[in-house]
């Protein structure tokens, strides 16, 4: 229901890029109007029908542009319009959907465009990962080395069997493949091979790790009056959430953070959901690192503390399970960072759309699309539905 | 829209090279500077907040839960207890390191959070949460304001810590 | 639209360099001023939102280090955008406006004493076309201050008098970096830094921050006397390339002024976010103030020019006096992108 100054907001426009390893064939520009073309197609308009545009990426270092949303706003027909560049860390591609929806629900535009992007390439070597921390020697060696002390401290809180990480690696990399538009296409992937891969920080293995890629999400968020005429189904949006934490501080439980754990009782409560496991249809979560699946199913109320991994294990996260997560192939198979947390809320609202193709999970009618960042940190979750809040 | 016939049939420019260099000067802060003098002496100085009575190591200034400066200086002990940790078999930027190496967090006694620290004299498959390590420093005419000082932690030879005493770090 | 009204706004002491404090230490004391000063508690705070960019800090994620500094614990709705904290201003008011908060802060900060600014902003220009020719920031504004010039609607002579009058006005400004009584005559008679600027044309490259309490409805009123209403706030972009764009017009700020509301009513004074002498010119036309309007009353942005934050320190300026009770309306602006690429404009209203 929506309450007194808020208004409805739906999803009716959804595009992406091909995700590589380098997208060389365009520019940063031809990235961004390859998915916002597709998104603006799909909500059968033009540019000139949006009233502002919302856009989001991560660390600006990775391309090598500062604010690039400054040179991109002639390529997103931004000029003459409002334009705001949003970046929360990882979570920064569900930030982004997030500020736009608020556009729509606080009344200010009934028709916004927003787009999220990363390419990696673009800046040789990762150079922005390898500018040195001033004042810190660099020991931890990278995001994996990280985040691998705390995986393997939820290893020995759950007790954990060691093969869950590779169960998901199989799971995402063969939903994968459903996926026209993922990275990874990986045909001939195993459980075997994935546990043969190099343990790269141990206790997370190669093949349990995103890969790098150049990609970009958009999507066309509209007001009720739009949506209603709109021909094909909109993903209506019934509750958006945002949270953040200190990423460093005395009895800080980084396993299973409070931030996200407060994130998604907020959103569940602004779409009444009060079973997620048995209400939400499939979701799309952010899992980098394989091992974030079982954590964020506690984080996210779907399982109790300790018990996420059994969930895997089960196969209820599998495209035929009980809660199908990440039946895009999800962050482990397209790593574009600035727009992987859109992508994931787009999956979300693809799925609610019925428009997933070989990856759609029949019936859905409601679903999660969550975004982490920083070091387990930032969250921005949204629930999306079929039916109008 | 017409093309542009004079571009017909010529080969697309898809690459350029671009190299950007900028240079940075980093001020460290007031609480970062006291940690760096500390350890130019062989101390580790850490910060305990008035609001929380928290010890922060390395300190950063600020109380991240209360949002407000640390500014009582703390020397903690240069042992402390290993909390979790990971091994590191993949070459990073930047980095000296053979690997495989282990990068640790390290509760420092006194410390109310850990640091992030390398453990070496002891093979990698041995290293396990409750580890009692200590600091092995560089030579002291190597002595200066950085965080290298301490070349990595090695075991004490001690018995394990009780779980009961790093619970909340892991 | 719901009322909401700036209620509360801090800043730090603003410095070509503030030696000793990172980014952290700086802002910290800000953030204790804004909430203290109404006695808000943290935990009546429903969004925070801030503006900084990697590229002044020289850090990938800088952002997330100021986070310490706020006291996000339990865990805070809260947001952040690579751009002037004054759209964090717009983006927490549109939060505001989904009914469901009452309270946002907003803070935005920078030391650009690390890098060389001038060098680093040629990084936001065309990444294939532009940035590797290394235009400066300085050399881009004299392009569009000399087609301004060359429209013969100004002259070198009124810019050393904006100068001049805006580093007066800061001498009543406490936090201000430049002020003091500077004659235009002999400003005038200096040597060009890139013509036709001089060094007066120009604003003090700046460490500092700001922050600024919003609130809505009853909730402002409680929180102050006389809250500073926000009756339009609006922000447009123009196309980066300077070729395609009217130099001398600023048609996104034409657009965002007419859109608040600008001129429907009679503007007491303005805080105009032009770092560039030349640029409160192609201001006030833009939005259309008249020579009765008292122009930059803090000094401006030439007598302190903190990145990031200069745009939020105008709205802020503007409602201190506001709520003051030295006007009853005003109008602030922001502007990033080269040569005021992007414009942002807020009127505020006392009751």
């Amino acid at each position: 229901m929506a309450t007194k100054g808020k208004h409805r907001v739906a999803v009716v426009g959804i595009g992406q890029t091909k995700h590589d390893s380098a997208r060389n064939d365009v520019s940063l520009a031809g990235l961004v109007r390859e998915a916002a073309s597709r998104a603006l197609e799909d909500a059968g308009m033009t540019w000139s029908d949006i009233d502002a545009v919302v856009i989001g990426k991560a660390p600006d270092f990775f391309e090598g542009v500062m604010m690039p949303e400054l040179y991109l706003a002639e390529a997103l027909g931004a000029t003459g319009k409002p334009m705001l560049r949003v970046h929360t860390a990882g979570s920064v591609g569900g930030s982004t959907a997030i500020v736009a929806s608020s556009l729509v629900q606080g009344g200010i535009h009934e028709r916004v465009l927003t787009v999220a992007f990363e390419k990696q390439s673009e800046s040789e070597a990762m150079w922005a990962l390898s500018l040195p921390i001033p004042f810190q020697p660099p020991l931890v060696a990278g995001a994996g080395g990280y985040f691998a002390p705390y995986i393997r401290s939820y290893m020995a809180r759950s007790k954990a069997p060691s093969h869950i990480g590779s169960l998901v690696a199989l799971k995402d990399r063969q939903n994968g493949l459903k996926n026209p538009y993922a990275h990874l296409h990986e045909p001939d992937i195993t459980l075997e091979s994935i546990q043969e891969s190099m343990m790269l920080w141990d206790p997370i293995r190669y093949a349990e790790t995103c890969p790098s890629s150049d990609g970009a999400c958009a999507m066309v968020l509209v007001g009720e009056k739009t949506a209603d005429a709109h021909s094909k189904q909109p993903a209506w949006v019934h509750g958006t959430a945002m949270r953040s934490e200190p990423g460093f501080f005395a009895g800080r439980d980084q396993v299973n953070p409070r931030g996200g754990q407060d994130c998604s009782s907020d959103v569940y409560k602004q779409a009444g959901i009060t079973n997620p496991r048995k209400e939400i249809d499939c979701a799309e979560i952010y899992v980098p690192f394989s091992w974030f699946e079982p954590m964020w199913m506690e984080n996210l109320h779907f399982a109790d503390e300790g018990a996420g991994w059994k969930m895997t294990e089960e196969g209820a996260t599998s495209m035929t399970g009980d809660l199908p997560v990440n039946c895009s192939g999800g962050v482990l198979c397209s790593n574009p960072i600035g727009a992987s947390g859109m992508l994931r809320f787009a999956e979300s609202a693809m799925q609610v759309r019925a428009q997933a193709g070989e990856h759609q999970v029949d019936g859905a009618r409601l679903a999660l699309g969550h975004a982490y960042g920083g070091a387990s940190q930032f969250y921005s979750m949204w629930i999306v539905g079929a039916d109008k809040p | 829209m017409a093309k542009i016939q004079a571009l017909e049939g010529v080969e697309p420019v898809t690459m350029i090279d671009a190299p950007a260099r900028l240079d940075y000067t980093f001020t460290a802060g007031r609480a970062t500077s006291r940690f760096l003098k500390g350890l130019e002496k062989k101390k580790l100085l850490g910060e305990r907040s008035a609001a929380t009575g928290k010890v922060y190591i390395p300190p950063r200034g600020a109380d991240p839960v209360a949002g407000v400066p640390t500014d009582e200086q703390v020397e903690v002990a240069d042992c402390g207890t290993v909390t979790s940790f990971c091994v590191v078999n993949v070459k990073f930027y930047g980095q000296a390191m053979e690997c495989p190496y282990v990068c640790a967090l390290v509760l420092l006694d006194g410390a109310d959070v850990a640091m992030f620290g390398l453990i070496q004299e002891m093979p990698y498959e041995d290293v396990h949460p409750g580890l009692r390590v200590e600091a092995v420093w560089v030579d002291d005419n190597e002595l200066s304001t950085t965080l290298e000082n301490i070349k990595y932690f090695r075991p004490t030879g001690q018995e394990d810590a009780p779980l009961e005493t790093y619970k909340e770090h892991v | 639209m719901r009322d909401v009204a700036v209620v509360s706004f801090a800043q730090s002491e603003h410095a070509r360099a503030l030696p000793g404090v990172n980014e952290v230490e700086m802002l910290m004391p800000v953030i204790g001023q804004v909430r203290d000063q109404i006695g808000l508690d943290k935990s009546r705070v429903g969004f925070t939102c801030s503006g900084s960019t990697d590229y002044l800090a020289g850090q990938a994620f800088s952002f997330v280090m100021t986070l310490d500094g706020i006291g996000a614990w339990p865990p805070i709705s809260e947001s952040h955008v690579e751009m002037d904290a004054a759209w964090a201003l717009y983006e927490a008011w549109v939060k505001l406006q989904m009914g469901e908060i009452d309270v946002a802060m907003v803070y935005g900060y920078s030391k650009t004493s690390p890098g060389d600014l001038p060098d680093v902003l040629t990084r936001q220009l065309d990444p294939y076309c532009y940035a590797p020719l290394w235009p400066d920031s300085v050399s881009l504004a004299a392009l569009q201050a000399q087609a301004l010039l060359d429209t013969g609607s100004t002259s070198e002579r009124e810019w050393a008098e904006i100068a001049s009058r805006s580093r007066a006005s800061a001498k009543n400004n406490p936090n201000a970096q430049l002020k003091g009584d500077f004659d235009p005559d002999v400003i005038l008679a200096d040597e060009y830094l890139v013509a036709p600027l001089r060094k007066h044309d120009c604003p003090p490259i700046t460490d500092g921050a700001a922050a600024i309490i919003l609130a809505a409805d009853d909730t402002a009123r409680e929180l102050s006397k006389r809250p500073a209403w926000i009756r339009g706030l609006e922000h447009r972009i123009d196309a980066q390339s300077l070729g395609v764009r009217d130099l001398v017009n600023v048609k996104s700020l034409q657009l965002a002024g007419s859109a608040a509301g600008v001129s429907t009513g009679k503007i007491d004074f303005a805080e105009l976010h032009a770092p560039f002498t030349y640029q409160e010119v192609l201001a006030k036309r833009a939005l259309g103030l008249g020579a009765d309007v008292q122009i930059n009353p803090s000094g401006g942005a030439l007598a302190a020019n903190p990145m990031m934050a200069a745009g939020l320190v105008r709205i802020g300026e503007a409602a201190d006096r506001i709520m003051a009770g030295e006007g009853d309306r005003a109008v602030a602006t922001a502007t990033q992108g080269a040569c005021m690429q992007q414009n942002l404009v807020c009127v505020l209203e006392g009751e």
